[in-house]
């Protein structure tokens, strides 16, 4: 049975969830994998319903992933009336262009691949986001759901610093417990003392090459 | 007691003392560098946790920060007894999300590199595993004698032995000579008269079906909801097994079965590998008789320089392992903006606490060694 | 040994009347029994593996017996990327062998860090806290590369001296044989290498222990 379109499955969802709000997230390259983005408080809810109907029985969480969307600035060109200066004294109000840029803010992102063993069908990507990169970084945890998603959880949550709530096990598993980066954030920096030519320079000495 | 959560029992100690095992990370059957923290009560095991992390050498982070054809030797390392099947996935992703096509003749090799992969492998493991169990380094021996052929036939055609890093989006690095297939086809004769040999040397052996008989069962829904593949799954009788689900490359021209298993024991994920390298002989010897003539590369594939539009892709292929895809998001420059792996070694570590609950401290080495993990792929 | 007593040597062993010196009986049973520690990291470690098995077959040079325990064993081939997590254990089981033993550092990743040089988890060459005797380069190295190695290590061993300045490590009673265990930190591990093993360091004073 093949999987029905994604604004179907949208559809569905909305009808048996009332209140959840899922978006369509189109994907631009060939592979026409869509997602579905969902809110916090209702994706335990919706995952459930995705893998106990009847149809869809989407029992197979295949990947968790996490994802770093850095802040980053738009600009914009627009005309402001300002008052300017002219060579020889006299000050006139012009328009004149200006560029304003405005800060988005970033957010982490965990995307969930589902497919189906039952009907052999999928994939299914849903996501979800947090509210920022700094001090909000929790989403719910979909482990109670799909048990696959335990160690890909706490993957995520050492590399990105994502915390899901309602995880029943969530610390670091690949780094070891004292470490405190996240170190697959865009903005990592590694300590640089390790490097002995970086370290020999910095002291002013000869390195051995 | 019961954890509600998790939906397991929880082992109460009934009566003596609690003692603290680390197994690992050096032990000599561990299978790398990989620790569990075992709980006991006497011999029976109450609680176990698997700590890795000791191989993570952050091969996402490094394919991130480089062009896309510049990963490929990077998954060589991953799971590095198939490197073949490492380089299949990950091309197999790009070409989803480049949308490529493969010319024929490459993909029949594809099939064939993938399919002598899977047996040295699948022999690889047995012997392993038997060793593990205290059969002390000869099955091993006859299983690394197949598999030094295999290399043998890997050197010749891509210029390495392990770290064969020959598949490109598109098609392969290079064609294979008709010497070479006929050396193949050559080894391929006597690769049944190999596997009833390896399957005689220990059948009937009463250790052997003790041992594994009845221990380390896993249960067929947890292993669906725990996201279990590969041989593992379909020994606790589930029949997915991606070659047949998602038609990738060119299975469908082939006539093979898919061996399930009933119990989901140990002794009948051993079965399941040796019946999976008979199916793979099979696979090996369709695949070198219909092989056409032709192109290995698309030639209108820019491998330097390649720059998808911005999306993401999920590709993925049925590894000796397991299920191994490779998640991609491209943002329109030559390097991936986000790569992830999805290791199946890791993933079918989940319910490894959940099989070896009350069993004894022996029984955990060798239900460990069915899982079949190969550290590169847990860690990455 | 000067020419004349060397044939004076070949004249009495032909007679049936082996002479030697403590020296080289002492060095001669050292390296052809040199027993390596089971230490696999990655992907050497499969070629370590294969190196042992019946085609390329180490066990006609000595290593006859893997040892799984630390105790008993005289050689430990690190093969494979050491990662900062693995880093303290490998140090630990370099101290728990006892004297003499040595270190070949298989792979470009313990040589270096290899390929995975960029990692925040990978320590770029374990001689940053062992001493390492003989390095194979290669990814993975070939077994015969491994065997090779083993028998450039069984030279060193063969012109170690008895007495004298130029005595190996485990004679001279003031050169550590144990180095200490490098913790875990917040960004890395603490101390991030060894200054006294480690060769690149800037100003090396002692270049230890070769």
């Amino acid at each position: 049975m093949a999987l029905p379109a994604i604004e179907e499955i949208k559809a569905k969802i909305e009808a048996a969830i009332p209140g959840a709000s899922v978006t369509v997230i189109q994907n631009g390259s060939p592979s026409a994998q869509h997602s579905l983005l969902l809110d916090h408080a209702h994706a335990p809810a919706v995952a459930k319903f995705l893998r106990d109907h009847a149809e869809l029985r989407l029992d197979y969480c295949t990947l968790v992933t996490g994802v770093d969307w850095p802040d980053t600035e738009t600009s914009e060109k627009i005309k402001v009336k300002k008052l300017v200066k002219a060579a020889d004294g006299t000050e006139s109000e012009q328009e004149v262009d200006e560029v304003r840029k405005t800060k988005v803010p970033g957010y982490l992102e965990a995307v969930y691949h589902l497919f189906s063993m039952e009907k052999k069908h999928g994939p299914v990507v849903i996501r979800l986001r947090t509210a920022n990169r700094t001090d909000d970084t929790h989403v719910p945890s979909l482990t109670p759901i799909w048990r696959g998603a335990e160690f890909q959880e706490r993957e995520a949550f050492d590399l990105y610093g994502i915390v899901f709530d309602g995880h029943p096990d969530l610390r670091r598993i690949l780094m070891w417990e004292g470490f405190k980066d996240f170190p697959m954030r865009k903005d990592y920096v590694p300590p640089p003392d390790e490097i002995p030519d970086v370290a020999a320079q910095a002291a002013g000495q000869e390195s051995h090459a | 007691m019961r954890d509600a959560l998790l939906d397991r029992d929880i082992y109460e100690p009934e009566e003596g003392e609690i003692m603290e095992v680390a197994m690992g990370p050096h032990h000599p059957s561990t299978h790398g560098v990989f620790r569990m923290d075992v709980k006991l009560e006497g011999e029976r095991v109450i609680k176990l946790k698997p700590v890795f992390g000791y191989l993570h050498r952050n091969h996402e982070k490094i394919a991130e920060n480089g062009a896309y054809l510049s990963a490929i030797p990077y998954t060589d390392r991953l799971d590095y007894l198939c490197s073949m099947t490492n380089n299949w996935g990950y091309v197999m992703a790009v070409e989803k999300l480049a949308g490529l096509s493969v010319p024929e003749r490459a993909e029949y090799l594809r099939v064939i590199v993938a399919e002598l992969t899977r047996f040295q492998n699948h022999a690889g493991l047995i012997g392993f595993l038997l060793q593990d169990m205290g059969a002390s380094g000869t099955p091993l021996m006859y299983a690394f004698r197949e598999r030094e052929k295999v290399l043998d036939l890997f050197e010749s055609l891509s210029g390495a032995r392990m770290m064969c890093n020959y598949m490109r989006f598109g098609g392969l690095r290079v064609d294979a000579t008709k010497e070479w297939l006929d050396e193949v086809r050559s080894l391929v004769t006597r690769l049944p008269g190999f596997v009833d040999e390896f399957e005689a040397l220990l059948r009937a052996n009463e250790i052997l079906l003790a041992r594994t008989q009845g221990t380390g069962v896993l249960p067929r829904e947890l292993a669906i909801n725990a996201s279990v593949t590969g041989p593992m799954l379909r020994a606790s009788g589930v029949n997915y097994d991606i070659r047949k689900v998602d038609h990738y490359g060119v299975y469908d021209r082939f006539n093979f079965k898919v061996p399930l298993g009933e119990h989901g024991d140990v002794y009948d994920r051993y079965m399941m590998r040796l019946l999976e390298m008979r199916e793979t002989v099979k696979i090996l010897e369709q695949a070198l008789r219909d092989i056409p003539e032709g192109p290995v590369m698309d030639p209108k594939v820019r491998l330097r320089g390649l720059r998808p539009k911005p999306g993401e892709a999920y590709g993925r292929i049925e590894s000796p392992k397991g299920e191994l895809g490779f998640f991609l998001i491209s943002d329109g420059t030559g390097n991936p903006y986000r790569y992830r792996v999805r290791p199946p070694s890791m993933i079918n570590l989940t319910i490894l606490e959940d099989m070896c609950l009350n069993h004894n401290i022996a029984d955990v080495v060798i239900i460990l060694g069915s899982v079949d993990i190969v550290l590169g792929e847990v860690d990455r | 040994m000067p020419d004349d007593l060397k044939d004076l040597k070949i004249e009495l062993s032909k007679n049936g009347i082996f002479t030697t010196t403590l020296e080289e009986i002492y060095n001669w049973g050292r390296k052809n029994s040199v027993w390596p520690l089971t230490f696999g990291l990655a992907c050497c470690a499969i070629e370590m593996i294969a190196t042992t098995m019946a085609r390329y077959d180490l066990a006609r040079f000595g290593a006859e017996v893997f040892r799984p325990s630390p105790r008993q064993a005289d050689l430990i081939i690190v093969s494979g990327t050491v990662t900062k997590k693995m880093a303290p254990q490998v140090v630990r089981l370099y101290n728990q062998m006892p004297e003499p033993k040595y270190v070949i550092a298989m792979g470009a990743c313990a040589i270096s860090g290899g390929p995975f040089r960029d990692g925040y988890n990978v320590l770029k060459g374990i001689d940053r806290y062992i001493p390492v005797d003989v390095h194979i380069p290669g990814c993975p190295p070939r077994p015969e590369a491994l065997i090779h190695a083993f028998m450039t290590l069984q030279k060193k061993i063969d012109e170690q001296a008895l007495a004298g300045s130029s005595r190996p490590r485990h004679l001279q009673k003031d050169l550590p044989s144990e180095f200490p265990v490098p913790e875990f930190g917040e960004h890395g591990l603490e101390p991030p290498q060894n200054d006294l093993v480690f060769h690149d360091a800037p100003g090396n004073p002692l270049k230890v222990i070769q």
